[in-house]
C-alpha cells in the first residue's frame, strides 16, 4: 500500500485553514447517531472524548486505571509550549514550528508540525477557561519559562505539576460530558483487540479488569490514545501500567508502525540504586534553567561534591555547547552524560550519575533578593537563605520528591542525575487527519508518531496531546464520519466480534496454560536489559543484530516458561502484565530492526557508526530522510517509506554550539 | 545516605473479592534494602508468593512518583504510612528498621468497597466531579488567556487546592469517613478563580448533594484529613466550602 499523508495543498501557513474550510461536516442530527471509541484517557484521549462529546457524538472512553484522572499525563512536570509571544521576546508560530522540526532533527512532517504550532495558543486559552491554575505574574497575567532547545520563553507551567493540572482540566471536561450523557466511561478496562468489518475499524474487545471477562464495544471509529511504549525498557519514567498493547494490536490489524526506534532518553532522572528498582523518576527539565551540570575533572576524585573547588569541576555542557549550555536538547544532554560516565568521570556509588548543582543559582537569586530588599550588608548566610526560598518557590515539589527518594537534601548538596527512558517519538503511522492505515482507526498523542521526529523538545508532549484531542480530531474525524452517516450501529453479535473475541480469549488461555517457572516481571526485566544495552542511548549494527536474536529466543522462552498465578475470571494483575509484556517482546524486536535499518544518527537515535570526529551525531539526509512505516504481515515486518519534504525548514546541521 | 538491609514482618489484609470475607495474613520478608520504596518491597514479596504458588497481593499503583493518586494503603493505622505529605509509593524503607512489624490494610470506608486485597473502588469521587467539578466551557469557546488577569495570590491558593490527587486518604483517615477535604478542594479551586464564578452556586450545591448521596460522613472538625493528605491540602478549603454552600443556599435564584 502506498503511503498517502493527505497533506493539504497550498502554502504551509494556509494548509490547516484551507483544510478546515473545505472539510466535510456532519450535521448535529447525524452526530447523535455516530459512535466513537476512545482508548486511553490521558491528555489526548480525555480532551478528544470530551470535545467529541460536546460536538454530539456518542463516545465510549476506556482506561485501565480506576479513574480517567490517573492517566500518566498526570506526571508531566515542567510545562507546555505555546507560541503566544506574551514575553515579547521574538516568539512566533513560525519559530515554534521551526524549532520543533529542527529539534526533531528533520525527521517529522512539516505540515503536521506547523499545524501544531498554529493551535498551540488555543490550547492555553482553553485550559485557562477550564480553570487550570497556571503560574502568574504579580499583574495577574500568565508567567513563562524557557526549556531546552529554544532561546525564547514560551513554556506555560503550574509549578512542577503542569501535566496534573492540564489532565485534571481535560478530566473535568470529560466528566462533564459523562454527566450530560454524551460519554460513557469504562474504567478498569483494557483494550485487547480491534474489531474490523469490511476493512474498517468498527469496535474493540476490552477486558474488564475486575471480572476478567471480555466485553464487546461497537464504534463507527476508534481512536487509539494509549500513550507511549517506553516501558519496553522495563525501567523508564512511564507509569507501571503504561503499555503498548492497544497500539500493538492495532499494528497487527494493519496499522503501520512508524519509526519505532525513536526513543527519548531524558537527561535528568534520579539514578538507579539497585536490582529492586521498579521505575525511574524524572526531575523536570525546567531544573536545567537554574541547575548546572558537572562532573569532577579528576577521574579518581574522592571528595564530596561540595568540597570540590571550581577549578576541579568540568561543566561539560557549558564547555561543549557554549551557545545553549545546560539547555541543550534532551538527546544531546543525555549522550554527553553517558560519554562522561563511560569515560569514568561519573559520581555516586554506581559511578553512573552526574551532578545537577543549584549552588550558583541559590547565590544569584539570593543576591537579587538582597538588592530588592535593600539589605546591602546582609551576611552570606542570609543570601543563601533567601536564594533557597526563591528556588523553593520555583521547584519546591521537585526538590521534595528528590529528597524523599534519595534521602539527600538538594538545597545543600547537588542532585545526582542520570538519563532514563522517558518518551517514544515513534508510534502508529498517521496521516494529516491522524488516521492510521486502517480506515476509521485513528491515533492521537504519544501513541502516534507524527510531530516530534527523532527527538521531542521539552514541554511539547503536553502541547501535542492536547492539540490532537481538542483542536485536530474534532475537525478531521468529521471528514470520515460524513461518509458513515448511513451506517447503522452494528450489533456486537456480528461474526467479526465473535471471531476477534475468540482470538483474544484463546490467547489469554494460552498464557494461563503455560504454567512455567519464571515470573512475568523477570521476563520483563530481561527484555529491558537487552533493550537498554543494545537499543538505548548508543546503538551499533553488531549489538542490534544480537538483540534481535536474543529477543527472539526470550520470546520463545516466555511462551514456554512464564508463570502466571490465579485465574482468568477475577482481578489478576499478573495476567494483565503478562499480556502487556508479550506485546513488548514483539515490539522490542521491531525497534531493534528499525534501528538496524536506519544507518544514520538522528535525534535520539545514535548509531555509533555515524558520528563526527568530535563525537556528535551525523545525520544522512540523502539516504534516510524518510519515515520508516512498518507493515505487519503474519509475523514478518515490511518497511514502507514516507519520503519527507522540507519546503520551509530546510535541513541544516543541528548545532547547539 | 547510608543504606542498610532489614528483615520485617508484614500483616496484610487479604480479601479475595468484595463478596468474600477478609483476614490478615502474616508474611516475613527478608533482606529489604533501605533504598527500596514501600511498593518495591511488595514487589519482592509478590515475586516470592508467585514462586510459592500463592496468590500475590493486589494493590493499586501506577505512576510511583506520588502524583496519579492510585496507591492507597493504610499502613500502621495511617493513610499512606508514617511520612507527612507523602503517598505510600514515595514512602521509602529507610523509614523502618530491622525487626519491625508493619500492618497494611485497604482504605477504610464503606463508600470505597474492597475489590480485592488492598484495592478499593473509588468511583464515588468521579461521580462527585460529574455533579459539578468543572467549568462549563466547550472547546473553542475560550477567549485569549491573558484577557482575564487573575489575582496572583488567589491563583496560588487555587493551585494549592488543585494539587489534590483524588487518592481518598482524607476519607480513609476520617473517623466519620467524610469526603469534605476532597470536595472542598475542587469547590475552592473553582470558587477562587473568576472563570468559575458563573456556576459558583450550583456547583457547590450539586457537589455537596452528590457527596451526601454517596454516603460520605460529615466533617467533625478533627482534621485527620489535613494531617494525612499527601498533598497538604488545607482544611481552610472546608471552611471556604461551607461559606460557599451557605451563600448558595441563601441565594434566591436557587
Amino acid at each position: 500500500m502506498a503511503l498517502d499523508a493527505k497533506t493539504p495543498e497550498g502554502d504551509l501557513e494556509q494548509k490547516w485553514t484551507n483544510y478546515k474550510d473545505h472539510v466535510a461536516l456532519v450535521s448535529p442530527a447525524n452526530k447523535r447517531k455516530l459512535e466513537v471509541i476512545v482508548v486511553g484517557t490521558g491528555l489526548a484521549g480525555a480532551s478528544a472524548a470530551a470535545t467529541l462529546g460536546e460536538l454530539g457524538y456518542k463516545v465510549k472512553a476506556f482506561c485501565f486505571q480506576d479513574s480517567p484522572r490517573r492517566a500518566h499525563s498526570i506526571a508531566a512536570q515542567g510545562g507546555i509550549n505555546a507560541a503566544k509571544n506574551y514575553q515579547n521576546d521574538g516568539d512566533s508560530i513560525f519559530r515554534l514550528f521551526y524549532e520543533t522540526v529542527k529539534g526533531g532533527d528533520y525527521r517529522s512532517r512539516e505540515s503536521n508540525v506547523y499545524r501544531l504550532a498554529q493551535v498551540s495558543g488555543n490550547i492555553i486559552d482553553q485550559c485557562v477557561a477550564q480553570g487550570v491554575p497556571f503560574a502568574r505574574e504579580y499583574g495577574g497575567l500568565l508567567s513563562n519559562r524557557s526549556f531546552g532547545g529554544t532561546q525564547v520563553q514560551r513554556t506555560f507551567y503550574a509549578a512542577g505539576q503542569t501535566g496534573q493540572q492540564l489532565l485534571l482540566g481535560a478530566y473535568s471536561a470529560l466528566e462533564r460530558q459523562v454527566s450530560l450523557g454524551n460519554v460513557t466511561m469504562y474504567a478498569r478496562h483494557e483494550m485487547h483487540d480491534i474489531v474490523k468489518i469490511d476493512g474498517k475499524a468498527r469496535g474493540i474487545i476490552a477486558r474488564n479488569l475486575i471480572t476478567g471477562k471480555l466485553e464487546r464495544y461497537f464504534g463507527h471509529a476508534v481512536l487509539i490514545c494509549s500513550g507511549g511504549y517506553g516501558n519496553v525498557f522495563y525501567l523508564s519514567t512511564n507509569a507501571m501500567g503504561s503499555n503498548v498493547t492497544a497500539a500493538w494490536k492495532s499494528h497487527k490489524q494493519g496499522a503501520y508502525f512508524a519509526n519505532p526506534c525513536f526513543t527519548q532518553i531524558h537527561p535528568t532522572c534520579i539514578p538507579v540504586t539497585g536490582d529492586h528498582q521498579s521505575k525511574l523518576t524524572l526531575m523536570s527539565e525546567s531544573l536545567r534553567n537554574d541547575g548546572r551540570i558537572w562532573v569532577p575533572k579528576n577521574i579518581d576524585e574522592k571528595r564530596k561534591a561540595i568540597d570540590i573547588p571550581q577549578e576541579d569541576r568540568d561543566y561539560y555542557l557549558e564547555r561543549r555547547y557554549p551557545a545553549f549550555g545546560n539547555l541543550v536538547p534532551r538527546d544531546v544532554a543525555s549522550r554527553a552524560a553517558k560519554e562522561r560516565c563511560d569515560a569514568g568521570y561519573g559520581v555516586g556509588t554506581t559511578k553512573m550519575a552526574v551532578y545537577l548543582d543549584f549552588a550558583d543559582a541559590i547565590k544569584r537569586y539570593g543576591k537579587v533578593e538582597i538588592g530588592k530588599r535593600g539589605m546591602a550588608d546582609a551576611s552570606d548566610e542570609s543570601v543563601i537563605q533567601l536564594g533557597k526560598e526563591v528556588i523553593k518557590e520555583k521547584y519546591g515539589n521537585l526538590f521534595e520528591m528528590y529528597e524523599k527518594i534519595t534521602g539527600e537534601n538538594p538545597y545543600d548538596v547537588p542532585m545526582r542525575i542520570y538519563p532514563a527512558v522517558h518518551y517514544t517519538m515513534g508510534g502508529l503511522w498517521v496521516d494529516y487527519e491522524l488516521m492510521t492505515t486502517v480506515p476509521g482507526l485513528y491515533s492521537l498523542g504519544e501513541a502516534n508518531f507524527s510531530d516530534h521526529g527523532a527527538n521531542r523538545l521539552g514541554a511539547s508532549a503536553l502541547m501535542q496531546g492536547l492539540a490532537d484531542g481538542y483542536f485536530v480530531i474534532p475537525y478531521t474525524l468529521g471528514n470520515y464520519m460524513a461518509g458513515e452517516i448511513r451506517t447503522e450501529a452494528i450489533a456486537t453479535t456480528h461474526p467479526a466480534f465473535d471471531a476477534t473475541e475468540n482470538e483474544c480469549s484463546a490467547r489469554i488461555e494460552k498464557l494461563m496454560n503455560v504454567q512455567g517457572n519464571e515470573t512475568v516481571e523477570s521476563f520483563h526485566k530481561r527484555l529491558g536489559k537487552i533493550m537498554w544495552e543494545k537499543c538505548g542511548m548508543a546503538r551499533n549494527e553488531k549489538g542490534l543484530s544480537e538483540a534481535i536474536e536474543e529477543i527472539k529466543s526470550l520470546r520463545k522462552e516466555f511462551w514456554e516458561n512464564v508463570k502466571i498465578p490465579g485465574g482468568i475470571f477475577e482481578m489478576n494483575p499478573e495476567l494483565d502484565k503478562a499480556g502487556r509484556v508479550a506485546d513488548f517482546l514483539e515490539l522490542g524486536q521491531l525497534m531493534c530492526l528499525d534501528a538496524l535499518e536506519r544507518k544514520e544518527s538522528c535525534g535520539g537515535h545514535f548509531r555509533e557508526e555515524s558520528q563526527t570526529a568530535e563525537g556528535e551525531a551525523l545525520r544522512n539526509d540523502n539516504a534516510f530522510s524518510y519515515v520508516a512505516a512498518w507493515e505487519y504481515n503474519n509475523g514478518l515486518e515490511e518497511m514502507h517509506k514516507e519520503k519527507l519534504h522540507f519546503d520551509v525548514a530546510k535541513p541544516s546541521l543541528r548545532s547547539y554550539k | 545516605m547510608e543504606h542498610y538491609s532489614m528483615n520485617l514482618t508484614l500483616k496484610v489484609w487479604r480479601q479475595k473479592s468484595h463478596e468474600n470475607k477478609g483476614r490478615f495474613e502474616t508474611y516475613d520478608v527478608k533482606d529489604i534494602s533501605s533504598e527500596m520504596s514501600f511498593l518495591e518491597m511488595f514487589d519482592v514479596l509478590n515475586e516470592r508468593l508467585i514462586h510459592e504458588g500463592k496468590d500475590p497481593i493486589a494493590f493499586d499503583h501506577d505512576c510511583r512518583e506520588g502524583i496519579c493518586g492510585s496507591c492507597s494503603m493504610y499502613v500502621d493505622g495511617r493513610a499512606h504510612g508514617p511520612w507527612q505529605n507523602n503517598t505510600v509509593c514515595q514512602l521509602h524503607m529507610r523509614a523502618y528498621k530491622e525487626g519491625d512489624t508493619i500492618v497494611v490494610e485497604p482504605w477504610r470506608s464503606t463508600v470505597f468497597p474492597v475489590i480485592k486485597d488492598l484495592v478499593v473502588d473509588r468511583k464515588a469521587f468521579d461521580r462527585i466531579i460529574q455533579a459539578g467539578g468543572f467549568i462549563s466551557v466547550n472547546t473553542g469557546n475560550a477567549v485569549d488567556a491573558n484577557s482575564l488577569p487573575v489575582d496572583r495570590a488567589k491563583s496560588e491558593e487555587a493551585f494549592n487546592a488543585a494539587a489534590c490527587i483524588g487518592c481518598g486518604a482524607c476519607v480513609a483517615a476520617c473517623p466519620n469517613g467524610s469526603a469534605m477535604l476532597f470536595v472542598s478542594a475542587k469547590v475552592s479551586q473553582l470558587a477562587l478563580l473568576p472563570q468559575g464564578d458563573p456556576e459558583r452556586n450550583s456547583r457547590v450545591l450539586n457537589m455537596v448533594g452528590q457527596m451526601d448521596k454517596e454516603g460520605f460522613g460529615n466533617c467533625g472538625n478533627i482534621y485527620n484529613c489535613e494531617a494525612e493528605c499527601p498533598k497538604g491540602i488545607s482544611v481552610e478549603n472546608i471552611a471556604r466550602m461551607n461559606r460557599e454552600y451557605l451563600g448558595a443556599s441563601l441565594s434566591s435564584e436557587i
